[in-house]
């Protein structure tokens, strides 16, 4: 009786065995087999990209080897060789926009600037720039309509581009967990593209819908892109990263005025130095009738509407 | 290396034994579990090569099904607490064979939390920018890298004390209060904590008019200890129905007065809400009429909320009534009220707060299927990790698991 309990327990522990192993096995192959959509991934990161310090921790020697690794990047995939800078802010300096609501027709040509300027990836489609074409008689966004289509302006409306505000209290700059995004001396609240983990909380957090994220890896014609590169700006960028309108800081910053206030057909945009009281944009904001979107949240912009009376 | 480690160590290799060993039922319960889990893993590798274009989501709906599974799963670790009040402060003997089991769901739920973040994330492999001193840690400005740290030490607090007890059990030895009463104290706020946190991370934002509402934290709280206890009361039953292990029925109807008051107070606190949105008719009920009535002809949630809104009554009603005394009208009470809930804090939170956008565009949000099992992969992988533990553990407390005389000499 006992030898037989001894036996069917030693070949229980067998076949358990063998049972066991089978289904190890089974397990490990499905694993596998789980994990096949990994060897089409092109973009992985190098050791040196995943090791990346934050932009604020880099000196200047690495800012310059990373931008030269960049340039690299960018001349084997595009066959276009890049001139990226990083300019710093400028002392004395803080960059205020001021767009005249009576003025814009709605044209869309400063969204379409700015996609070429910035590198956009154009699928899926980036733009910064949204234009609202407005209901006469209201202000409330809801009235408004970002696809419209046909000639402008149409009588019955009037047109509000939104882009990055530029808060100065930003509720993205409190949002992101790990200090990806920060406002600089200018005024210009920046991204680093190298930093970012992708957690789209800056996206809940802004007023103003102005920030994107790179829901897959951009695209942008080899014989559009734009040589001319920040690293904090216009750079192209990977996957998985949230960028937005930076007042297109490596022009503004060499003196030159962003993309879409150089393009603006009627002259509605304007941009300059808040600090200098002879500036264009001061005398709009002291002496024209302004406001700014949603002033009720508090984010204080430097992103002005105005009106001339 | 000294004995005690040693001892140790053997506990862990015999709990580990446990759990392959069991009937024909156990295997194809795990089979299942597995097979969905990697479903989930082979949804999360295409995205992660694809990108997160292969969700519903977009840049005005910025969030989804993930976030929403997140929210839900951090209420329901938070909802341990429930447990651990009766036993530890108000030493009422109940719940004391159960507790364990609660603190042992919130750390398999916790791994589902964090896992629901890090597949929402662009950039996964940039996860050590959050690690606090390696990475740069926006605290203690971002409430996110406040959730990241509540979160983890939840985790940690509670699986010290379950490993700890179990242990303590295993050894036949009396637990030493000083390591573990500070913990469950310490767990007791920080469950509040977890869930105050989670819900402050929407509250904060004064661009959405639809979360920018102090009455989310408690009513996060308030569906937490609905949902929560409501799930323990089902799997408690699970658990004595297959092992040897004794869950006495008065134990599952605490557990009920528990939801009971919780559901109560959790449709208020939704009625003050409602009240507050559509009374005052003002340009921020835009995200609630969305979600109720459908907004410019767009719609797609409202079959969701309605749905949840007669599930949580159906589920309130029951277990107001003498009926949910009953097991089964019990039973049907939780799984109402646990599907209420999930669909009124996920796709009923999350998703209307970004339709209409803060430029008034309506972009409406569709999970696409791979995301779907993504999420079903979570689940899965959750209610493994959850059965492994019940299976390591439920020996040791029947005591049918303790230290072999071998062990005991070596």
């Amino acid at each position: 009786m006992s030898e037989e309990r001894a036996c069917g327990e030693s070949c229980g522990d067998m076949s358990r065995r063998a049972f066991l192993a089978a289904a190890a096995t089974g397990v490990v192959a499905a694993t596998a087999a789980a994990l096949a959509p990994l060897k089409d991934i092109t973009d992985l990161p190098t050791l040196e990209e995943f090791l990346r310090q934050h932009y604020k921790e880099l000196t200047a020697e690495e800012k310059k080897e990373i931008m030269a690794r960049i340039a690299a990047q960018v001349e084997k995939k595009y066959g276009v060789s890049p001139r990226i800078t990083d300019l710093p802010p400028i002392p004395g300096v803080e960059f205020a926009y001021a767009l005249n609501i009576g003025r814009c027709i709605g044209c869309r040509k400063c969204v379409y600037a700015c996609v070429k300027e910035n590198n956009q990836s154009r699928n899926p489609e980036i733009q910064y720039i949204r234009v609202l074409e407005m209901k006469k008689g209201s202000i409330d966004v809801e009235t408004s309509s970002t696809a419209y289509e046909g000639e402008v302006p149409k009588k019955d409306s009037y047109y509000m581009p939104v882009q990055c505000h530029q808060c100065r209290k930003a509720p993205c700059v409190k949002a992101c967990p790990v200090k990806a995004t920060w406002q600089e001396p200018d005024g210009v609240v920046v991204i680093d593209y190298n930093w970012c983990i992708g957690c789209r909380y800056c996206m809940a957090a802004c007023p103003y819908g102005a920030r994107r994220f790179n829901f897959e890896a951009p695209q942008i014609p080899k014989d559009e892109l734009n040589p001319e590169m920040g690293l904090l700006s216009n750079r192209p960028r990977p996957k998985g990263v949230v960028e937005k309108c930076h007042f297109c800081l490596h022009r503004t910053r060499n003196g030159q005025y962003p993309a879409c206030v150089e393009v603006c057909p009627t002259g509605s945009r304007k941009f300059g130095n808040l600090l200098d009281p002879e500036s264009e944009i001061s005398n709009i904001i002291n002496n024209k009738r302004v406001y700014v979107l949603k002033e009720e949240v508090g984010t204080l912009p430097r992103f002005y509407y105005y009106f001339d009376i | 290396m000294p004995q005690a480690l040693k001892d140790y160590f053997i506990f862990v290799g015999r709990c580990a034994r446990e759990t392959i060993d069991g009937d024909w039922r156990y295997y194809l319960w795990l089979t299942a579990l597995l097979c969905v889990s990697l479903l989930g893993l082979n949804a999360y590798c295409k995205q992660f090569v694809e990108g997160l274009s292969v969700t519903g989501m977009s840049d005005q709906v910025s969030w989804g099904l993930y976030i929403a599974n997140f929210t839900f799963l951090v209420g329901m670790a938070a909802a341990a607490v429930m447990l651990v009040v009766p036993v530890y402060v108000y030493k009422d003997e109940t719940l004391h064979d159960v507790v364990i089991l609660g603190e042992l769901l919130a750390v398999a739920v916790i791994v589902m939390c964090l896992l629901f973040v890090t597949v929402d994330l662009g950039r996964p492999d940039r996860f050590w920018h959050m690690v606090p001193l390696i990475g740069k840690f926006n605290w203690p400005i971002s409430m996110l890298s406040w959730d990241v740290i509540v979160l983890n030490v939840y985790l940690g607090l509670n699986a010290h004390i379950c490993g700890y007890l179990v242990y303590m059990v295993y050894c036949k030895r009396k637990p030493a209060p000083m390591w573990y009463i500070p913990f469950v104290f310490l767990a007791i706020f920080w469950a509040f904590s977890i869930h105050t946190v989670t819900a402050f991370l929407y509250v904060g934002l004064g661009g959405r008019p639809y979360w920018n509402s102090a009455i989310i934290a408690p009513r996060f709280l308030a569906s937490a200890f609905t949902a929560g206890p409501g799930f323990l009361i089902l799997t408690l039953q699970v658990i004595r129905r297959v092992s040897s292990y004794n869950v006495s029925d008065k134990a599952l109807f605490m557990l009920r007065d528990i939801v009971q008051v919780s559901m109560i107070i959790n449709v208020f606190l939704l009625l003050c809400e409602l009240f507050k949105e559509f009374y005052t008719d003002s340009a921020h009920v835009a995200s609630a009429k969305y979600l109720f009535f459908g907004l410019h002809g767009h719609s797609a949630l409202v079959p969701w909320i309605w749905t949840a809104m007669f599930l949580d009554l159906a589920a309130l009603t029951l277990l107001v009534l003498p009926l949910s005394r009953s097991l089964r009208y019990l039973d049907l009470a939780c799984v109402l009220a646990i599907v209420g809930i999930w669909i009124e804090k996920g796709m009923g939170l999350i998703i209307p707060a970004f339709i209409p956008s803060p430029l008034g565009e309506i972009v409406e949000y569709h999970p696409t299927l791979n995301e779907w099992l993504i999420c079903a992969g979570i689940w899965a992988f959750g209610m493994l990790l959850y059965t492994l533990f019940l299976k390591m553990t439920i020996p040791v407390l029947t005591g049918a698991l303790a230290p072999r005389p071998a062990d005991l000499r070596a």
